[in-house]
């Protein structure tokens, strides 16, 4: 009888093991990228960009070509290549203390330039790589090493929201937020990836991801429990969906009451 | 191609594009933004690309990304830019990638001013950003040399896949004088660029432009490997020009850039009064010329540095001679110039009394 094979490791992602912690949502992150690199063929003309984070080693997971990237700076790492090479498929991997903290500048003006590359942006409310410090993404009262009574907003302002800050350019083509804390969620998450790239091969700009993710090590939590404390406190404040897709309207201010008073 | 009057910045932007370079990015300071201004029009004239990054920092990282590519591309600013460029200029010469930048120098520390000043030596040959690593530092004198040294750059960038740095004060960028683009062929025999990272077809194996050695064994082959290529460079690719050395002469005189021009005109001055000086102008400022300079230091009694720095090249000069020759620095800072009368008297103090090895910042 013959074989039917319905699930392997796609093909743009390399044969080895990751370095991630257990119960890490890094790998699914992976496996959803590389597949819609499959599903769309684009495996052969990408480059990606590791950012410096958890996904430092990024480049050693993926089967395509790759350009390790100074702290936060991938996307403008994204647009030199880009533009050195508008044929290739160009896509970022960075985090939430990368995009959002150091390489906030960079991510703003290549997203508001419309280069044609594609971010994800990998949101996990903490520093990761060097031991759990706050991050621009923390959420209120969340403690982490830099902030042991957690998170004071008095003090630090209240979490950074980078699909909606960012869809308020006008440039972009498609930014969305997804998660990957259930099976359900990870597929929906899938098809913005698909959008993205889709979009980008046909030659459109601006493209984003943002994906929630769980980091049990440094929020001191098991991974069942990790998933429970995403969808409990992250998903209220980060809202999933489509933030802006091409022919999107920009957003229509609000009077100043609502009764027209 | 004729002779065409051209400003300085603006050969040095043509000189990019006659070497093949069709990619620049950058981000406006003075007094180099003749240079990004020339190649937003010039660039899509010839299929390139021009971008206005939104700082220096985003700029360096895109030269980066570009130079993974493989394709010729580079950058120009000035003193406080090229500060904020370091950390990339680390990673491109961490990942062995080829590019040129272009420093027109202007005075520091700090925003400091904008007029001509030769201050940034130091971070230009002495690495600059963090790291054990190299630029092959290159310091013409007139705008012709300008143009040459930044095609000759990109030959130099593409054989070491290290960056060039082609270092200019504020004179050279802002003079105009008539420069000529020469046919031309590449000065090295260049491979073809199998590292870059374009999209890994077939059985090739990744290529991932990366500085990032976590095992120190790794690593430290990797910074011996650099050292391999740094020596290359100190054997092959030392630059400099003598004047007045064949005949006999009491003082040397040493300085780079467009300030020799003005140690020139004060030795030819002097020759008249019978003042016995000649003049050595290192081209390379990394690999210094330290043996040239050497045995053109055994004819003198004594050596004089100029330069408009607090004296940065006089140490390399000073390990040039290994204290076989007294030296002797004046300097002018700030964006103030030496004049040819000044470096005259320096020169003519020393020809009367060598023994004595003085510095006037």
């Amino acid at each position: 009888m013959a074989e039917t094979v319905v699930f392997s490791r796609p093909q743009a992602l390399a044969p080895v093991n990751t370095h991630y912690c257990p119960g890490c949502t890094h790998g699914v992150i992976h496996r959803l990228v590389a597949e819609a690199l499959d599903e769309l063929n684009l495996k052969e003309r990408t480059v990606g960009i590791a950012p410096v984070g958890c996904s430092v080693l990024a480049y050693n997971y993926f089967s395509t070509d790759f350009h390790e990237a100074s702290h936060g700076r991938a996307p403008a790492v994204a647009t030199g290549i880009k533009r050195a090479r508008p044929d290739l498929i160009v896509f970022s991997y960075q985090g939430d203390g990368d995009l959002a903290s150091i390489g906030m500048g960079e991510i703003v003006h290549c997203a508001n330039r419309g280069e044609k590359v594609t971010v994800i942006f990998v949101n996990n409310a903490i520093y990761g790589m060097t031991g759990g410090q706050m991050a621009p993404t923390t959420m209120p009262g969340q403690v982490a090493t830099t902030c042991p009574l957690g998170r004071d907003v008095n003090l630090a302002g209240w979490p950074i929201r980078i699909a909606e800050l960012l869809s308020t350019l006008k440039t972009p083509a498609f930014i969305a937020r997804g998660s990957v804390h259930t099976p359900l969620h990870a597929v929906r998450t899938k098809e913005y990836i698909r959008r993205a790239f889709t979009l980008q091969k046909e030659g459109t700009c601006f493209t984003l991801v943002e994906v929630l993710s769980t980091c049990p090590t440094n929020w001191g939590i098991p991974p069942r429990e990790a998933t429970d404390w995403l969808e409990k406190n992250m998903l209220p404040y980060y809202p999933l969906g489509i933030f802006k897709e091409p022919g999107g309207e920009d957003r229509a201010p609000r009077p100043l009451s609502a009764g027209g008073r | 191609m004729a002779k065409k009057l051209m400003k300085g910045s603006e050969a040095i932007g043509e000189a990019a594009v006659q070497a093949g370079c069709r990619l620049f990015f950058g981000y406006p300071i003075t007094p180099q933004n003749e240079i990004p201004e020339y190649l937003s029009h010039r660039l899509p004239q010839v299929g390139g690309t021009f971008v206005q990054a939104e700082s220096e920092v985003a700029a360096s990282n895109m030269l980066y990304g570009a130079a993974g590519s493989g394709e010729r591309v580079f950058t120009s600013s000035s003193s406080p830019g090229i500060s904020l460029m370091q950390e990339a200029i680390s990673y491109i010469a961490g990942s062995e990638l080829p590019c040129v930048i272009v420093n027109i120098m202007r005075a520091g520390p700090g925003l400091g001013g904008i007029l001509p000043s030769q201050s940034d030596y130091f971070q230009a040959t002495k690495g600059g950003g963090h790291g054990d690593y190299r630029l092959l530092v290159l310091a013409p004198w007139s705008v012709q040399e300008a143009a040459d040294l930044v095609q000759d750059a990109f030959d130099l960038a593409d054989y070491y896949r290290n960056p060039v740095m082609i270092l200019g004060d504020g004179l050279i960028g802002q003079m105009m004088e008539p420069v000529e683009f020469k046919e031309r062929k590449p000065i090295k025999d260049l491979p073809p660029k199998t590292w870059a990272a374009t999209g890994c077809k077939g059985d090739r194996p990744t290529n991932i432009i990366n500085s990032l050695f976590l095992d120190p064994q790794v690593l430290e082959d990797h910074n011996r490997k650099l050292k391999a290529k740094y020596e290359a460079m100190e054997r092959d690719e030392r630059r400099w020009v003598e004047y007045g050395t064949d005949g006999d002469y009491d003082v040397l005189v040493v300085a780079y850039g467009t300030v020799a021009r003005v140690c020139s005109t004060a030795v030819e001055d002097l020759a008249a009064q019978g003042v016995r000086a000649a003049l050595f102008r290192p081209v390379s400022l990394y690999p210094f010329p330290y043996d040239a300079l050497r045995k053109a230091a055994e004819k003198a009694r004594a050596i004089l540095v100029v330069e408009l720095s607090t004296g940065q090249m006089v140490e390399d000069v000073r390990l040039a001679v290994q204290g076989s020759r007294p030296v002797r620095f004046y300097g002018r800072q700030g964006g103030m110039l030496a004049s040819p009368e000044e470096v005259a008297e320096q020169i003519r103090a020393l020809a009367e009394s060598p023994a004595q090895e003085v510095s006037h910042g």
